[in-house]
């Protein structure tokens, strides 16, 4: 029986990280729970077990029907009538199976029916249902909007919702309006109160939402009337009971086709607020966001994984000139990169991830007793680490998998480009990542104030601290080397023009990401010998891909800009 | 008003003999046990699923599972347990050992005796003998009505179960009073998943040999709960003759055992006619392939 957990050992190996110990106890206040629920761990060991055995589970559903529906889930799509959308049988399949295995609301707190899961075996789920299809990742992952209510929403609020999700109740973040896509503080959609209903109203469009005809909906909106930026708009749940709500169209896309993209028009359609007014863009949807872009990260490494697979048994498979052509330098090479990103972007989605979940947790440790003074500071140091790498792992763990689907359809040659293998769709699906949850040039614009402030050279040096083998000292120099290249890349910046700055903000940012990355799968082959080759790999390209970075940095003069500027007075020539 | 139903699935580890290697067989051709996976019957699943079913739809039923086996078979109540079932008791003592299909039945009939459940479902037949025999065994052992093929357990009609079974060239609905014995097809559907919670609830559920041996879960309190406990059940415990259980109840033996290897031959082709159809016929007959 195929199983997408059991048959990649680099998925338990997370569970074995020394930080684990840390998340769980956090995450589980001490075991706190395991007097009131019977299905609660009494230790560290029990719950790391209860992971590795669930993951067992989604393992076995995503092997055996989630991707066994793909294809034909990828063919068929959802269906749009009378404003209501109907998943492909196969999504509902998916969808029904998962609810079964009680696998929705896997971070929520007991109480609220949830498995109180920490991030790290959350994240590993979703990056598993995306290698068996990346487009019911989407809806799968958007029980991250539960988290939000948890986090955010009013008790009353919390009880009225949460303990749905583990129901099978799917979700739906609607923030994109025609006119407010990267700008999400153009957002028109307009909330008003009602103060005799109790309740707030609705009125507007929202366009390109994923799985909109969801049983909860959460709705970025304007409640401050004569306002125009992010402070007037606030954050609202909207039950699809309470009606109002009509799905106008779906999109007809290029990937993730089994997964509903829908343009939605309210109209007066009752919502409760979920926190204080005016905090909807600045502080939850910024929060939701942040998962959200986990969530991504983990797709694509999800998609990669996959892509990998297909090239790799291809290449085996594939006879030319008499021998698979695997053995062509020239494939060779393609597979061990494409396995070194893979394994790269892997490294930094767990690493993100167990900064999210020790911040988070020492957040709700906080709701129930004052954290001492060195909880605080450490609470506060990893949420900076979590904000840092996010938006570097939602930009490099996508772009990667574009790369990475692009060579491993490269490697099936013609056959590739059939639909009658899965790295089409692959290819296709993989496409997405880059743009939403925030475009990789909007990545970038998150990315670049850790350059500037000198956060991720900070976390360079810590990695640098940790001590390695003996015979990894040389790939060590290398990585000082690189960090100190890196250092003087960011000084030629300064006393720059902020438009200079953000015409580089690009190759600063991925420069970090390399070096950052290198770390950690060196770090990574200090306990498992299996990513030495890709740590070798990956440091060496990295070095060659931050000195093409740096050269271009250093030669650069103001006066190239113009060459750049003049595209701008370009116009499509009138026919 | 539903019935509250006690619903007893049989069902048996097998060797996963759907994904043979190569020593897959011993030199003596029987099945290298060590070898394979243990896995859950795959048609016992099915009939799982059945009860299940049957439990959603009659709340307040139980569901226990009967295995037959050594210690390890104590894995098939635990993901009986994972997928919804109440239970279930592992029959299990050296004296049930070297058991045929008589033996088998009869052990489990003696088992049941004592469970006095309303409906016994059973998956057809279990990949490692594919007999089908055990069920209807069962079922004559303990004089009850049965209904094999089952593909479906609708539900009741005036006290009456119905029972839809495939045919090889249809589907038939009976009706039957209870106590039954039903065998589950695999067309049946498949069972539902492991469930996450049901699943960290029972993954502690051991039996008293596996608490003694303490291999399972070894970072756990040595004694488990008692609402975790598994029961084993040996010959002491169900009563019966001795001389009916294990290799002295089985009359089946083993005359020779011959390695088989699938081969395509040449094909030939032939026109619709009726001569040709006609001739080969008979040629089929002559040659006993057929008839
Ligand atoms: C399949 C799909 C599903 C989606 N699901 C959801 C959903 O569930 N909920 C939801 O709310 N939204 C969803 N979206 C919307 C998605 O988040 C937006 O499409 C995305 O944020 C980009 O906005 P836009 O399409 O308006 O592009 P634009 O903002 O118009 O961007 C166009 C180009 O300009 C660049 N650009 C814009 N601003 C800047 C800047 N400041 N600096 C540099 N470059 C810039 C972008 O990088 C991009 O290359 C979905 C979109 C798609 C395609």
């Amino acid at each position: 029986m195929a199983n997408f957990y059991k048959d990649n050992r680099d998925l338990k190996f997370q569970f074995n990280h020394p930080l684990m110990s840390k998340i769980v106890r956090l995450k589980e206040q001490d075991f706190k729970d395991s007097g009131n629920f019977d299905y609660a761990p009494c230790n560290f060991e029990d719950t790391v077990d209860s992971y590795d055995k669930v993951m067992e589970i989604l393992g076995e559903i995503c092997g055996e029907t989630i991707a066994s529906n793909a294809e034909e889930v990828d063919k068929h799509g959802p269906h749009h009538e009378n404003g209501r959308v109907t998943y492909a049988p196969g999504t509902q399949k998916n969808q029904d199976t998962l609810t079964q295995a009680g696998l929705y609301g896997m971070s929520l707190p007991r109480e609220f029916g949830g498995l109180n899961f920490s991030m790290v075996p959350y994240v590993m789920a979703a990056e598993i249902v995306a290698r068996a299809d990346a487009g019911f990742a989407n809806i799968w992952g958007l029980q991250d909007c539960a988290e939000t209510i948890h986090e955010f929403g009013s008790d009353e609020i919390k009880q009225e919702f949460l303990p749905r999700i583990n129901l099978g109740e799917t979700c739906s973040m609607d923030l994109t309006e025609p006119d407010a896509g990267s700008d999400l503080q153009a957002v028109m959609l307009r909330a008003s109160y009602n103060e005799t209903a109790g309740m707030w109203y609705l009125n507007g469009v929202k366009r390109f939402i994923t799985n909109g005809d969801a049983q909860i909906k959460l709705v970025l909106a304007r409640s401050e009337e004569n306002t125009t930026d992010g402070r007037g708009l606030s954050y609202f749940v909207h039950d699809q009971a309470w009606g109002g709500v009509t799905v106008r169209r779906i999109e007809n896309k290029l990937g993730i086709k089994g997964s509903p993209t829908c343009e939605l028009v309210f109209n007066n359609a009752p919502a409760k607020i979920v926190g204080e007014r005016r905090m909807g863009l600045i502080k939850y949807v910024m929060s939701l966001m942040n998962g959200a872009r986990l969530g991504v990260g983990a797709q694509s490494v999800g998609i990669s994984e996959a892509a990998y697979r297909e090239a790799l048994k291809y290449a085996h498979e594939r006879a030319q000139f008499g021998k698979p052509i695997i053995q062509f330098p020239a494939v060779y090479e393609m597979l061990a990169v494409i396995k070194a990103k893979l394994q790269a972007s892997r490294a930094l989605l767990y690493e993100t991830t167990r900064f999210v979940d020790l911040y988070k947790a020492y957040g709700f440790v906080g709701e129930s007793r004052k954290l001492t003074p060195e909880e605080r500071t450490e609470s506060k140091l990893y949420q900076k680490q979590a904000d840092m790498l996010t938006p570097m792992l939602k930009l490099m763990a996508s772009e990667y998998s574009n790369q990475n689907a692009y060579d491993s359809l490269q490697i099936h040659g013609g056959s590739g480009f059939m639909k009658d293998y899965p790295i089409e769709r692959l290819f296709r699906d993989a496409r997405i990542t880059t743009i939403y949850e925030g475009t990789s040039q909007l990545q970038v614009v998150a990315a670049q104030r850790y350059v500037t402030n000198g956060g991720y050279l900070a976390l360079m040096r810590e990695y640098e601290k940790i001590p390695l083998k003996a015979e990894h000292e040389l790939l060590k120099k290398i990585l000082i080397e690189m960090t100190l290249q890196y250092e003087k890349s960011v000084e030629l910046l300064a006393g720059k023009d902020n438009d200079y700055i953000d015409f580089h903000a690009r190759r600063l940012v991925e420069m970090a990401s390399h070096i950052i990355m290198s770390y950690l799968l060196i770090i990574d082959s200090q306990t498992d010998d299996s990513f030495e080759n890709s740590a070798q790999i990956f440091i060496n390209k990295s070095r060659a891909w931050n000195n093409e970075r740096y050269t271009y940095l250093k030669d650069f003069s103001p006066f190239q800009l113009s060459s750049f500027l003049a595209v701008k007075e370009e116009r499509v020539p009138e026919a | 008003m539903t019935k509250k139903l006690k619903i007893v699935v049989l069902a048996k580890q097998v060797p996963d003999t759907r994904n043979v290697g190569k020593n897959a067989m011993k030199e003596d051709g029987t099945v290298n046990r060590a070898a394979l996976p243990a896995i859950f019957n795959p048609e016992d699943m099915n009939a799982l699923e059945q009860a299940l079913r049957l439990k959603d739809s009659h709340p307040g039923s139980v569901v226990l599972l009967l295995t037959m086996g050594p210690a390890r078979a104590a894995e098939i109540i635990r993901e009986g347990y994972y997928r919804g079932a109440d239970g279930g008791v592992l029959l299990t003592d050296r004296k049930f050992a070297g058991a045929d299909t008589l033996a088998t039945s009869y052990a489990l009939a003696m088992a049941l005796k004592k469970m006095q459940p309303d409906i016994i479902i059973a998956g057809r037949q279990a990949i490692d003998g594919d007999t089908a025999q055990v069920g209807p065994q069962v079922a004559e052992k303990l004089s009850l009505p049965q209904v094999t093929y089952a593909e479906d357990i609708v539900g009741f009609e005036k006290n009456r179960l119905v029972v839809k079974r495939r045919l090889e060239r249809g589907v038939e609905s009976v009706r039957t009073p209870l106590p039954v014995v039903i065998t589950v097809h695999a067309t049946a559907p498949e069972c539902r998943p492991r469930n996450a919670k049901q699943l960290m609830r029972f993954k502690h559920a051991r039996t008293l040999t596996e608490e003694q041996d303490n291999e399972h879960n070894s970072y756990l309190p040595l004694v488990s709960p008692e609402s975790l406990r598994i029961p084993e059940w040996s010959v002491a415990d169900v009563g019966g003759e001795e001389s009916h259980y294990g290799l002295s109840g089985s009359p089946t033996k083993v005359k020779k055992i011959e390695n088989i290897v699938f081969q395509a031959k040449e094909s030939k082709r032939l026109t619709s006619s009726f001569e040709e159809i006609d001739m080969l016929m008979s040629e089929l007959i002559s040659s006993h392939t057929i008839g």
